[in-house]
């Protein structure tokens, strides 16, 4: 059944596997280390090596195909028609190579940060990664419920540990609030299987799905992804989780584990349920949009820096949810852009609020405003990531944006109208949020520049800033052809 | 030898017998692990016995063996548990694990029976062993006191109410064997009188699991009774109890909605019940009472099903259900080093203080939360789908909402060792057996909610007969 959608690995051993599994081992190894710079040192090439071999992956990938691609498969629980399927596609091959990527990075921004318990942390992080990456490839409704569980005890404990004051309260939220989705999906999962016989996610999209089952369905789906993602009227966990987790954490969790939710709308929503799915866009259209402005204003009095950064966040997702319920193949493109796109930028912010706050201790704007002259490295990064952000022309969200109002101008022009103030509100919180940090005080304090490992650390992100920005040619080639299958397959059972 | 493990525990309990006439102390804690990791090593032995006793009121076959590995596990990894300052006088040790020994012979006779006489004498050597071992505890107030008397006389009227049910049922059918009532009594099923007589029965079977109505006993038990007691009382009459609530409640076929309905409603009450006022416990044995009460709720929905999938899965939970059970536990008990009840504030800074406790702990409390990939979600994820391929969506939802409800105070247990900072902790030093405890119980969780299938085919397996 699995092998229509699948094309077996080429490669000569379990890339995949590989890719999920050994940050795992890393972790594991981690425990038999005492020096914690060697522990340091362990995590950072276990995510180098894995890095590596993401890069392979996208090498061997072939962008002409909509099928799943190096699929794995070992039968798991038989009786009950669970197995170990893996296979990627258009819609995971960036978002496991953000993973892969951001991950060394993460090790490197908490090489100073993070001064106790240094090999729990490091174990977390592997650990996380391992989830993440296990959660894009996993083709089995049961392998990928498992690894999207597994992935909020290490974020649960980062946030918990090592994150700020308000910690206990952020982390039991974050956990309460993703559970609460998270059942609900496993319910809805359980319904699918019944009806299917089989807990493959390929086989079942594209059924002929009674409407009333559709809509339950959907329904459950929809809650666990918007809290995820998260959409409008769920989106209280994510300040306080944001503001309160380490660096790395902040960083894992606005770049890998919010797009999990768009991620899911596009894997599960759509194909599985796709009449639902258009009989729910109006909705989920207008909630993107009270994200979007509704963010944008809140962004707007902020004064703390990570908080800032997580409300813009739910705005910024907001543009991707509307791309993916436009049901436009610009809005698919422009939403995976975008998904991306946030990922690099708000992850480079926030991994530009955490080099300010091992310095100044402190993520209020006033405390750090007017670095212009101190520290004109770090107010290049920050300006640099702040302008991507809200999506200047030549950087990667304008590509995003761009595509996802082209789509949504094609289906429903009034909410595209909508979206535009979202847009113009992103540009005056950034700029209000860089003229404050580069301008923003008279009086000159001793602030040490980034050093050498932190401009290490921010240049890929950088780099694809410009390269997203300025020629997405080669990654919207990657994405297209999936898309279109699944746009054109929409289609046909719409119409 | 068919009850090589019985006679094994009968002479286990009868060596404790003779220590304790004897004046020496010493040895007696040893004695006892020892002799329970043979209890253990033979009961393995003994799986593929296969055979009928006494009349064939005592059967033995696959399914009462793998009952009788899981009571010999259990009660093995109690006794090593038991450390010497544990809450009982050295005095009684000896007739400590005598009772010990005695209490898991009867549960072991009672996954074996199949004789309605046979079952209420096996019940009644577990309970009164039980009774008498609730109140040796060293500080002697009276709480352990007040936990004794409250056992015996629930544990005595569960008991009447259910010889009132086996009135009924030999009444109807003029005999007391399993095998001759099924066939007779299938067809009063579907009638009120038929739900009520076989309800009646299986009260004291819920006694011991603590299910709703018969819960009430539970918190005060298990805060009264010494840390390891309450342990054993905790997971392995639940075991025994499972093995005889399975073979009694086959009687019924998934076409007698009536008592498939009764079933559901217990166990609705049960979690919802269990899991809300679980929330509000401070003192952990009792928080861990409500906890299995409202797992108890959730064992119920695969025996609802009533058939062999949905049953399966119901032996898979209890299963789990004991290791993360002895997890938690464990962690009390080597927290509170002088016997004394352990409170949610006695956690702060565990991690700390011990990381191999806090994450055993962690590990526990996630899985009996129910998240992936511990036991407990491979476990509650079989539940759900068998109660929902039977068509019992009411039920698969108000578990579904339930497991939410009970991370509250779960996840409680892991916040309070890990986030919550102490500014003075001393670290605590894990002896190599400790540390053992610990891996064994950690690996047993994820193990078995990574790769479930080979247990899973055993228990289903041992149903086809």
């Amino acid at each position: 059944m699995e092998q229509q959608f699948l094309l077996m690995n080429t490669f000569s051993f379990p890339i995949l596997s590989t890719a999920i599994f050994l940050p795992l081992v890393g972790a594991v190894l981690l425990f038999f280390i005492r020096n914690e710079t060697a522990i340091k040192a362990t995590a950072f090439i276990t995510g180098l090596i894995n890095l590596v071999i993401s890069f392979i992956l996208f090498s061997g990938f072939n962008p002409e195909t909509h099928n799943y691609q190096f699929g794995e498969f070992i039968p798991w629980i038989p009786s009950y028609n669970i197995h170990y399927v893996l296979g990627i596609d258009g819609i995971t091959i960036f978002l496991i190579l953000l993973t892969t990527l951001l991950t060394p990075i993460c090790v490197l921004c908490s090489w100073t940060a993070i001064k106790e318990r240094v090999k729990e942390f490091m174990f977390c992080l592997l650990i996380m990664e391992c989830a993440m990456i296990g959660v894009f490839c996993a083709l089995d409704f049961i392998l990928f419920y498992i690894f999207w569980e597994a992935m909020l005890i290490p974020m649960y404990l980062l946030i918990a540990i090592w994150g700020g004051p308000q910690r206990d309260y952020a982390s039991i939220k974050f956990f309460i609030y993703t559970l609460f989705g998270s059942v609900f999906l496993l319910v809805a999962i359980i319904a699918v299987y019944l009806v299917t016989g089989s807990f493959s996610i390929p086989n079942a999209m594209f059924r002929d799905y009674s409407m009333n089952f559709q809509i339950w369905v959907f329904l459950a789906f929809a809650i666990a992804f918007a809290i995820k993602v998260p959409m409008f009227p769920f989106h209280t966990w994510l300040p306080a989780a944001h503001t309160e987790a380490p660096t790395a954490g902040s960083v894992f969790l606005a770049s890998v584990l919010l797009k999990m939710g768009t991620y899911g709308f596009l894997r599960f929503c759509l194909p599985i349920t796709p009449k639902a799915s258009e009989f729910f866009a109006p909705l989920i259209i207008v909630l993107s949009l009270i994200g979007i402005i509704y963010g944008g204003y809140v962004c707007l009095s902020q004064t703390d820096m990570k908080k800032l950064i997580a409300y813009s966040s739910v705005a910024h997702m907001g543009f991707v949810t509307l791309g993916i319920f436009s049901l436009t193949l610009f809005g698919f493109q422009g939403a995976l852009l975008q998904m991306l796109n946030h990922g690099v930028t708000t992850g480079a912010l926030f991994l530009c609020v955490g080099i300010i706050y091992e310095r100044t201790h402190s993520r209020q704007i006033y405390d750090n405003a007017g670095l212009g002259k101190i520290m004109p490295i770090y107010v290049g990064f920050f300006g640099l990531f702040s302008i991507s952000s809200f999506a200047f022309p030549g950087t990667n969200n304008f590509i995003g944006e761009l595509y996802v109002l082209l789509g949504i101008f094609k289906n429903h022009k009034i909410a595209g109208l909508f979206a535009i103030p979202g847009a113009v509100l992103a540009a005056a919180y950034m700029l209000r949020l860089l003229k404050q940090i580069v301008w923003g005080r008279e009086d000159k304090r001793e602030i040490a520049d980034m050093n050498i490992r932190e401009v290490i650390y921010l240049i890929p992100l950088c780099i694809l800033v410009f390269w997203m920005g300025l020629f997405p040619r080669p990654f919207v080639f990657t994405i297209e052809k999936t898309l279109s299958y699944l746009h054109s397959q929409l289609n046909f059972i719409l119409r | 030898m068919l009850i090589l493990p019985e006679l094994y525990l009968i002479l286990f309990s009868i060596i404790f017998l003779f220590i304790s006439l004897g004046k020496s102390r010493q040895n007696v804690i040893i004695t006892a692990k020892v002799l329970s990791f043979i209890a253990f090593f033979i009961s393995v032995l003994c799986l593929t016995q296969r055979g009928e006793l006494f009349y064939s009121a005592y059967r033995i076959d696959l399914y009462s063996q793998i009952f009788k590995i899981l009571i010999a596990l259990g009660l093995c990894l109690v006794v090593f548990m038991f450390s010497d300052k544990d809450g009982i006088e050295t005095e009684h040790l000896p007739e400590y694990f005598m009772f010990l020994s005695l209490s898991s012979l009867g549960l072991m006779m009672l996954s074996s029976s199949v004789e309605l006489i046979s079952i209420i004498i096996s019940l009644e050597i577990s309970s009164y062993s039980l009774y008498v071992i609730v109140p040796l505890r060293r500080s002697q107030d009276s709480n352990q006191i007040e936990a004794a008397m409250k056992y015996l006389f629930f544990g005595a009227i569960s008991t009447g109410i259910m010889l009132f049910g086996i009135g009924y049922l030999y009444s109807i059918t003029g005999s007391t064997f399993i095998a001759e009532i099924f066939p007779q009594f299938r067809a009063l099923m579907g009638q009120t009188f038929g739900v009520f007589a076989l309800i009646l029965t299986l009260t004291g079977i819920f006694f011991k699991l603590s299910l709703f109505p018969m819960h009430f006993w539970a918190p005060d038990i298990y805060e009264g009774a010494s840390n390891v007691t309450t342990t054993f009382i905790a997971t392995l009459p639940k075991i025994a109890a499972t093995a005889l609530l399975i073979r009694l409640a086959t009687i019924a076929t998934p076409i007698h909605f009536n008592f498939v309905n009764a079933l559901i409603i217990l166990s609705a009450l049960s979690m919802t019940f269990g899991n809300f006022v679980g929330l509000v416990q401070r003192d952990l044995k009792r928080l861990l009472a409500y906890s299995g009460i409202a797992h108890a709720g959730y064992l119920m929905m695969g025996i609802l099903t009533l058939n062999a999938d949905g049953i399966a899965s119901a032996i898979y939970y209890i299963t789990i259900y004991v290791f993360m059970t002895l997890a938690c536990f464990y962690v009390i008990i080597t927290i509170s080093r002088q016997g004394e009840n352990a409170t949610l504030d006695d956690l702060t800074g565990l991690s700390k203080r011990s990381p191999l406790l806090a994450m055993t702990l962690a590990v526990a409390a996630f899985s009996l939360a129910g998240i992936p990939p511990t036991g407990g979600f491979t476990g509650k994820f079989f539940l759900f789908t068998n109660a929902f391929k039977q068509g019992y969506l009411p039920i698969v939802i108000i578990g579904a909402v339930n497991a939410v409800i009970s991370i509250f105070y779960y996840l409680n247990l892991v916040r309070m060792s890990y986030s919550k900072d102490t500014t003075s902790f001393e670290v605590m030093k894990l002896s190599a057996h400790e540390k053992i405890i610990c891996y064994v119980l950690i690996f047993i969780i994820i193990y078995m909610g990574v790769l479930p299938f080979g247990l899973m085919n055993i228990f289903k397996f041992s149903l086809l007969f």
